[in-house]
C-alpha cells in the first residue's frame, strides 16, 4: 500500500516539475549546448596551452621559463603589477568613498568616467599616451627636456596599465559601500574615533572581501594586458617586454614551447584567480545568509 | 542642566528640518522626542550628537557651548535605529571599541566591558558576532557600546522601531529600569505616542520642524498647547463648526459660539471617553447608530454614526457595553460631557497658552 502511494507521489512530483520546467528534452538540449560550447571554446584551448608547453617534456618547459628573456619579462610584469595595482587600490577606495559617502556636483559624471576604460580599446589607450607623452606632444617634449622618458619605457607601461585597470577596484567597492551605509562609521565617530581610525577599524573590514576581489581582478587584468602596453613599450627585449609581449615574440620566432610555457604561467594565474574569486563569492554569500539566521 | 537648545534651526536645502527649537533637559531626565515622520525629531537628536551642524542657534551640553565641538569630543552615547554594530567585531570588541579609542588600560577595559555585559544581560555572548544575535540582543549590545565610555548623555534613535511588538514592550520596561539604575540623561526619538507616554519623564512633541510642546505625559495629554498636540496625543474627535444664529453647528451637533459671530468657523475637540452613550434612545440629546465596535482589550472603542453622516468615536468598558446590551447596528443616544475649543477663525491660539473649557452640560442646557 505504502509503495503504491510513493510511486503515485513521485509521478505527481515529476508531473509538477514538468509543468514548471517544461519538457526534459529541452532541459538536456540546453545543458548539452552549454557544455559543448564551453568545452570547445574555453576548456580545449586552455588544456592545449599546457599540452603544448609540456610537449617537449618538463625539462624543456622549465628551460624555456628560465631563458633570460622570459625571466626579464616576468620581472617586468611583476614591476608593472606591483606599481599599478596598489595605486589602483588607493584610487579605487578614494573614488568609491567619495561617490558613496558624499554628495557633490558631477558625481554621475565621475561614475561615468570610471567606466570609460571598459569602453575604449586598449590599443587606442596606448596611442593616446604615445600622443600625449611622446615626442610629438608638447608635454612629451617638455619632459624630454627634463630628461624624463615616459613612452617606450616602464613609466608609460605602468600608466597605460593603470588606465586599463582603473574601474576594477572602484566598481567592486561602490555597491558594497552603498549597501553598508554610513551608520557604522557614524557610530565609530560618536565613540570618539578619528576619521582615520574609523576607516581602518570599521570601513576597511566591512569591505575587505570586495576589495580583495577587486584587487584580484585588477591584478589578473594588469598581468594579461597586451594591446595598450604593446603600443607604449617599444618592444625592447630584456627591457620593456612583459609576459604577454614576450609570448608574442617567442611565437613569431617559432619558439612554440617557450611561447606556450610563458602562456601557461598566465593561464595558471587565470585559474588561480578563478578559484580565489569563487571562494570569495562563496564567503560573501555565506556571510550574507548567516546574517539572516540569528542564533539564540 | 544637562542639555540646552537655544533657537536651533537646521535647513536641508530650502527646507527647514528644524526651526527655532528651544528646550532644556535636566541632568538625569528621560526625555522622548515625539512626532510624525519628517517632523524633525531625529534631526534634533543628531544635532545634539554633533552628526549634524545647526544653521542657527546654540547647543549646550553641561553648560558648554558645543556648536563647534566635533562629535568625537562631545562625550555622547548614540544608539542608532539600525544599531550599526560593527559587523566584523565580536560583542566584546564592539563594547570595548570606544574604550580602546580613548586608550583605557587593558585591565580597565576588561572590567568595564564585563560590568556592562552583566548590566545588560549579555553574559556568555561576548564572543558572538552581531549576525549571531537576535534583534533584542543586538539592541542591548548597541546600548552597552554607547554606555561604555561613560557618556554625559545617552541618545537613542527609534530604539524600539526594529523589533517585534512583544520584545518592544519588554525593551521599554527594561529601558526605564536601566535609566533609573544609571541615572544618565537620556533622550530617545519615537513616533509612537504610547511609547513616549509610557517611558519618558517628559515628552517634546514636534511637527514640521517645530517644537509644539514639551511637558510631562500628563501635561501634554490634559493640557495640550494646540490642536496638533491634542490630536497627536491620544485619540481625539475633531470637528469644524460654523456659527449660525449665535450657535456653532455641524449637522445636528450644537455648541456654544465662544464669542464667534455668525458665519465664522470654530474647531472643537473631545476625547472618546467624554462621550456618554446610552442604549435608551431618549436618554441623551443626540441619536446615532453604533456602526462598529473595536475591541482594544479592557476598553472598547465605539464608532457612532449620526443621521447627518458625521462619525464620532466613543469609549467604554466591556462591562458597561454588556450592561447596556449594545451591539453593532443598534440605535443609541449620546451626549458630549467635555470638550475643548481647538481654534477659532481669525484668531489662532498662541502655542504656549492652553485654553481649556471643561463645560459639563446635559441635554440642551447652556446652548
Amino acid at each position: 500500500m505504502g509503495g503504491v502511494i510513493t510511486t503515485h507521489q513521485a509521478k505527481q512530483r515529476s508531473a509538477k516539475r514538468r509543468l514548471i520546467e517544461g519538457s526534459p528534452v529541452m532541459k538536456w538540449l540546453l545543458i548539452a549546448i552549454s557544455v559543448i560550447f564551453l568545452g570547445t571554446f574555453l576548456l580545449l584551448p586552455l588544456v592545449n596551452v599546457f599540452a603544448q608547453a609540456l610537449s617537449k617534456g618538463i625539462r624543456a618547459y622549465f628551460q624555456s621559463l628560465t631563458l633570460p628573456e622570459s625571466v626579464s619579462s616576468i620581472k617586468m610584469t611583476l614591476i608593472i603589477v606591483g606599481i599599478s595595482v596598489p595605486l589602483n587600490v588607493i584610487f579605487g577606495i578614494s573614488a568609491a568613498w567619495a561617490i558613496t559617502k558624499f554628495k557633490f556636483p558631477g558625481k554621475t559624471l565621475l561614475l561615468t568616467f570610471i567606466d570609460l576604460p571598459f569602453s575604449i580599446s586598449p590599443v587606442v589607450v596606448g596611442l593616446m599616451y604615445v600622443l600625449l607623452y611622446g615626442l610629438q606632444g608638447q608635454l612629451g617634449q617638455w619632459l624630454d627636456g627634463k630628461d624624463i622618458q615616459i613612452i617606450f619605457n616602464v613609466p608609460g607601461m605602468v600608466l597605460v596599465t593603470i588606465f586599463v585597470t582603473l574601474p576594477f577596484v572602484a566598481r567592486e567597492l561602490i555597491p558594497i559601500m552603498q549597501s553598508v551605509g554610513v551608520e557604522q562609521e557614524h557610530a565609530a565617530l560618536t565613540l570618539g574615533a578619528s576619521g582615520w581610525q574609523t576607516f581602518w577599524h570599521v570601513t576597511l573590514p566591512s569591505v575587505k572581501w570586495g576589495l580583495l576581489y577587486g584587487v584580484i581582478l585588477c591584478n589578473a587584468r594588469a598581468m594579461g594586458e597586451f594591446g595598450a602596453v604593446s603600443v607604449v613599450s617599444g618592444h625592447i627585449t630584456g627591457r620593456t617586454d612583459t609576459m604577454p609581449l614576450m609570448v608574442e615574440k617567442f611565437y613569431n620566432d617559432f619558439n612554440s614551447v617557450a611561447a606556450f610555457s610563458l602562456s601557461s604561467l598566465l593561464a595558471l594565474l587565470a585559474l588561480i584567480t578563478l578559484i580565489v574569486k569563487t571562494w570569495l563569492e562563496w564567503r560573501e554569500f555565506r556571510d550574507k545568509t548567516e546574517t539572516k539566521k540569528p542564533i539564540g | 542642566m544637562s542639555i540646552e537648545l537655544k533657537n536651533v534651526t537646521k535647513y536641508y536645502g530650502d527646507y527647514p528640518a528644524v526651526f527655532d527649537v528651544s528646550f532644556t533637559v535636566n541632568e538625569g531626565e528621560l526625555i522622548a522626542l515625539l512626532g510624525p515622520s519628517g517632523s524633525g525629531k531625529t534631526t534634533v537628536l543628531r544635532l545634539i550628537a554633533g552628526l549634524e551642524v545647526p544653521d542657527a542657534g546654540e547647543i549646550y551640553i553641561r553648560g558648554k557651548k558645543v556648536n563647534n565641538v566635533p562629535v568625537q569630543q562631545r562625550n555622547i552615547g548614540f544608539v542608532f535605529q539600525s544599531y550599526a554594530l560593527f559587523k566584523s567585531m565580536t560583542v566584546f570588541e564592539n563594547i570595548a571599541f570606544g574604550l580602546k579609542i580613548k586608550k583605557w588600560r587593558r585591565s580597565e577595559i576588561e572590567s568595564r566591558v564585563k560590568e556592562l555585559l552583566s548590566l545588560l544581560d549579555l553574559e556568555r555572548l561576548e564572543e558572538r558576532y552581531p549576525h549571531q544575535l537576535s534583534g533584542g540582543q543586538r539592541q542591548r549590545v548597541a546600548i552597552a557600546r554607547a554606555l561604555a565610555p561613560k557618556p554625559n548623555v545617552l541618545l537613542l534613535d527609534e530604539p524600539f522601531g526594529a523589533v517585534d511588538a512583544k520584545i518592544r514592550q519588554e525593551l521599554r520596561e527594561w529601558l526605564v529600569h536601566l535609566h533609573s539604575d544609571l541615572n544618565v540623561t537620556t533622550i530617545f526619538v519615537t513616533h509612537d505616542q504610547e511609547e513616549a507616554m509610557e517611558v519618558a519623564n517628559r515628552i517634546a512633541i514636534f511637527s514640521k520642524g517645530r517644537l509644539e510642546q514639551i511637558g510631562s505625559p500628563r501635561e501634554v495629554y490634559e493640557k495640550p498647547a494646540n490642536e496638533f498636540v491634542a490630536r497627536f496625543i491620544g485619540v481625539m474627535n475633531g470637528l469644524e463648526l460654523e456659527v449660525r444664529d449665535g450657535v456653532a453647528r455641524l449637522g445636528e451637533l450644537e455648541f456654544p459660539n465662544h464669542g464667534q459671530s455668525d458665519g465664522q468657523k470654530i474647531r472643537i475637540g473631545f476625547r472618546p471617553y467624554a462621550v456618554q452613550v446610552s442604549s435608551d434612545i431618549t436618554r441623551y440629546r443626540y441619536r446615532a447608530i453604533l456602526r462598529h465596535t473595536y475591541f482594544l482589550g479592557v476598553m472598547l472603542r465605539l464608532e457612532l454614526e449620526l443621521p447627518s453622516g458625521i462619525t464620532i468615536k466613543a469609549r467604554m468598558s466591556k462591562e458597561e457595553y454588556t450592561l447596556l446590551g449594545l451591539e453593532d447596528g443598534k440605535e443609541v443616544s449620546f451626549q458630549i460631557r467635555q470638550y475643548r475649543v481647538l481654534s477659532k477663525e481669525g484668531n489662532e491660539l498662541p502655542a504656549e497658552v492652553a485654553v481649556v473649557y471643561d463645560v459639563p452640560f446635559t441635554g440642551g442646557e447652556g446652548i
